[in-house]
C-alpha cells in the first residue's frame, strides 16, 4: 500500500465513518452512489450560514459580498480543478445530470437536426442517455452506441470508424463507468472525434474526485461532474464548456440573474456563465464544494487514484478467488480497473447480498444501478458494487470479501 | 455473521426461493399480470386460471430477489382454490403483515413474512407478487410497480 501518505489519519476528518451498523463496525463501500463529507466540508457550510448567508450578484451589502466572492471564488476554484482555461467556462447545475440535460436542451436543440447521429456508449448511466433520447425524439436526431465488449467491460473500438462517421454530431461517453469500472479512454476518442468535427462530452461523475482531470488536456469540448461524489454537497453539480462552444448556446432556463436588460417584449442574455444560471442559485454548495476540492487536492488526486485502484486490483483478486462468482468489468491488474467492483453470486440476488452485507455493517449497493440497457446486454437483471475511496482501507476490503464468503454460506446452507 | 436477519430469511423463504412452487407459465390461463420493481430492475409475470369466480390454478414466472421469488411462490400456493373475494381479502391480510409486522388474522404459513417490515428496503420486494395478483384479478393488463409502496 502508499506509503506517502496516512490514509488511515484522514478517516478521522470523517466523523460518520466512525460508527456502528448493526452492532458491527460501518465499512462504507457505496461511494459511487455519493461520498462521505470531510469536516471542513461540513463546517464550510456551517461557516457561510452562521456568518455570510445573503444572495449573490447585485447585492451591494457587505454579506452580500461575502457572498457573491465565496460564489465566484467557487467558480474559479473549479476551473483551477479541472484545468479549465477560465472561470466564465464553469457552469454551475444540480450535478452531472442537470449538467447532461442542460446542454442537451440548449447545445441539442440548437444543433441537431433530422439524420444527425448522437454517438454514445452501451455503459452510459441513464444520465447520459434519456437526455439524448430525449433531443433526439424532438430533433429527429438518432443514437448510436460503441459497444462494449461483454463482461470485461472495455468498449470495442476495433470498429469506431463504423461509429463515427460524418453523420455524428456528437459523441458523449463516460470517463469512468459506475456499473463496471471501467477507465475509459475518452482521451484517444476525443481526438477521433475532433478530427470529424465532431462535438464531445465526458460524463465525469465516477471520475472528477478520484484521479487528476485537466479538461485541455482530454481535449473534450464539454465536462460534467457532481460536488456530492467528490466529498462536496449533494445539490451541486459543474457543466464545462469550452467558451467558443458556449458563445452559439441558448439559454437554458429564463429568469432573473441571467438577463443584461430585460423588456416587455425581449431580453438581451448575459454571456456564459449567467445566462444558464437562471434565479437565485445553490450558494452553499459551491462553497462547500469549493472546500471539498481543497480537501481533495490536499491529498492529490493522483495519490487517490493509486489508492483506489490498489483496493480495487485487491478485492478483485480476492473475490476471484470465491468459486460460483461472476465479475464485472477489467481485471483486477489492468490500468483501465477503476476503483469500483461489480459481481453475482450464482443463484444469490444482488439485493439479497446488500441487505446480508448491511447486517454485518458493510453498505454496498444492488441494482442496475441506472444502467439497465447495460445489465440487459450482459444478460442480469442487477449486479452487486463495492465502490472504493480513499478513506477505505485494505482491511475494510478484506472484511467486505469475508462477509460475501459468509453471504455464499448463508445461501448455500 | 447474519443471526439477526433469521427474521427476514426464515428458512420457509429460503425454501422457496431455492425451490419456487408453481414456477412456470400457464399458456392457457384466464389472467395475467406483470410487476415490475424498477429500484432494481426485478419482473415477474403471475398467471391465474379462474373458473366462474374461483382460482383454480396459479403459477408465476420471472427474475428476482428471494424475498420476491418466495413471495410469489407461496401466493401461488394460497390462492388456489380461493375466490376473487376470498383472494382480495387475502392481498389485504399480506400486505398488512408485510409493511407493519402485525398479525392480520390467520394467513397460514404466510406469517414468516412478518420480519420485512423491520427491512424497508425489502418491502417492495416483497408485496410485488400481490400487487401483481390485486392487477390479474382486476383483469388488468398494465404492469404493476410496487414504487409508491410506502417502505
Amino acid at each position: 500500500m502508499n506509503k506517502t501518505f496516512d490514509w488511515e489519519a484522514c478517516r478521522r476528518d470523517f466523523p460518520i465513518l466512525d460508527q456502528t451498523i448493526h452492532g458491527k463496525p460501518l465499512v462504507y463501500l457505496d461511494n459511487a452512489a455519493t461520498s462521505q463529507k470531510p469536516l471542513s466540508v461540513i463546517e464550510a457550510l456551517v461557516h457561510y450560514y452562521k456568518r455570510d448567508n445573503a444572495n449573490v450578484h447585485r447585492g451591494i451589502h457587505e454579506l452580500s459580498n461575502r457572498s457573491t466572492v465565496a460564489f465566484e471564488g467557487a467558480r474559479a476554484r473549479v476551473a483551477r480543478f479541472i484545468h479549465a482555461p477560465h472561470p466564465d467556462e464553469i457552469i454551475f447545475t444540480r450535478g452531472t445530470t442537470e449538467s447532461i440535460n442542460l446542454l442537451a436542451a440548449t447545445w441539442g436543440a440548437t444543433n441537431l437536426k433530422p439524420g444527425d447521429v448522437i454517438l454514445l456508449t452501451e455503459m452510459e448511466h441513464h444520465s447520459n442517455l434519456v437526455p439524448w433520447q430525449m433531443i433526439a425524439r424532438r430533433t429527429g436526431a438518432r443514437l448510436a452506441f460503441i459497444p462494449v465488449t461483454g463482461d470485461d467491460g472495455m468498449l470495442d473500438l476495433s470498429r469506431l470508424e463504423d461509429y463515427l462517421t460524418p453523420q455524428v454530431k456528437l459523441l458523449s461517453m463516460v470517463h469512468i463507468s459506475n456499473s463496471l469500472g471501467t477507465l475509459n479512454p475518452v482521451e484517444e476518442l476525443c481526438a477521433r472525434a475532433r478530427k470529424m468535427g465532431v462535438t464531445t462530452l465526458v460524463d465525469g461523475a465516477q471520475s472528477a474526485g478520484h484521479l487528476p482531470v485537466d479538461v485541455q488536456a482530454l481535449g473534450c469540448d464539454f465536462f460534467a461532474f457532481s460536488g456530492h461524489k467528490i466529498c462536496g454537497p449533494t445539490g451541486i453539480g459543474v457543466l464545462w464548456g469550452r467558451q467558443e462552444c458556449l458563445e452559439g448556446m441558448p439559454p437554458y432556463q429564463g429568469g432573473g440573474e441571467m438577463i443584461l436588460t430585460a423588456g416587455y417584449d425581449r431580453t438581451e442574455y448575459k454571456p456564459a456563465p449567467h445566462r444558464f444560471e437562471a434565479g437565485t442559485p445553490d450558494i452553499s454548495g459551491p462553497i462547500g464544494l469549493h472546500a471539498a476540492m481543497d480537501y481533495l487536492d490536499a491529498i492529490g488526486r493522483d495519490q487517490i487514484w493509486k489508492h483506489d485502484q490498489e483496493l480495487a486490483h485487491h478485492a478483485w483478486d480476492q473475490l476471484s478467488k470465491l468459486k460460483d462468482i461472476r465479475l464485472f468489468g477489467p481485471a483486477g491488474n489492468s490500468p483501465f480497473r477503476a476503483g469500483l467492483v461489480s459481481f453475482l453470486l450464482k443463484d444469490v440476488h444482488a439485493h439479497d447480498i446488500v441487505t446480508l452485507a448491511d447486517q454485518a455493517g458493510v453498505a454496498l449497493r444492488g441494482g442496475h444501478h441506472c444502467t439497465q440497457p447495460l445489465m440487459h446486454k450482459l444478460g442480469v437483471e442487477s449486479t452487486a458494487r463495492a465502490s472504493f475511496y480513499f478513506y477505505n482501507t485494505r482491511a475494510e476490503v478484506d472484511q467486505f470479501v469475508d462477509v460475501i464468503r459468509e453471504i455464499q454460506r448463508f445461501f448455500g446452507r | 455473521m447474519f443471526e439477526d436477519v433469521n427474521d427476514l430469511y426464515q428458512q420457509v423463504i429460503l425454501d422457496h426461493c431455492r425451490h419456487p412452487r408453481n414456477f412456470h407459465e400457464i399458456p392457457s390461463c384466464s389472467v395475467t399480470a406483470q410487476g415490475r420493481n424498477p429500484v432494481c430492475g426485478d419482473q415477474l409475470k403471475l398467471f391465474l386460471t379462474l373458473k366462474d369466480d374461483r382460482i383454480l390454478d396459479a403459477a408465476f414466472v420471472g427474475s428476482g430477489c428471494c424475498i420476491s421469488k418466495a413471495s410469489a411462490s407461496l401466493l401461488t400456493e394460497n390462492v388456489k382454490g380461493k375466490t376473487r373475494q376470498e383472494a382480495t381479502a387475502l392481498f389485504d391480510q399480506v400486505r398488512g403483515l408485510i409493511t407493519t409486522g402485525q398479525d392480520q388474522g390467520d394467513v397460514g404459513k404466510l406469517a414468516v413474512f412478518a420480519g420485512v417490515h423491520k427491512y424497508p428496503a425489502r418491502v417492495k420486494c416483497a408485496i410485488l407478487a400481490w400487487h401483481a395478483l390485486l392487477e390479474a384479478l382486476k383483469g388488468g393488463s398494465a404492469p404493476v410497480t410496487t414504487e409508491n409502496e410506502a417502505s
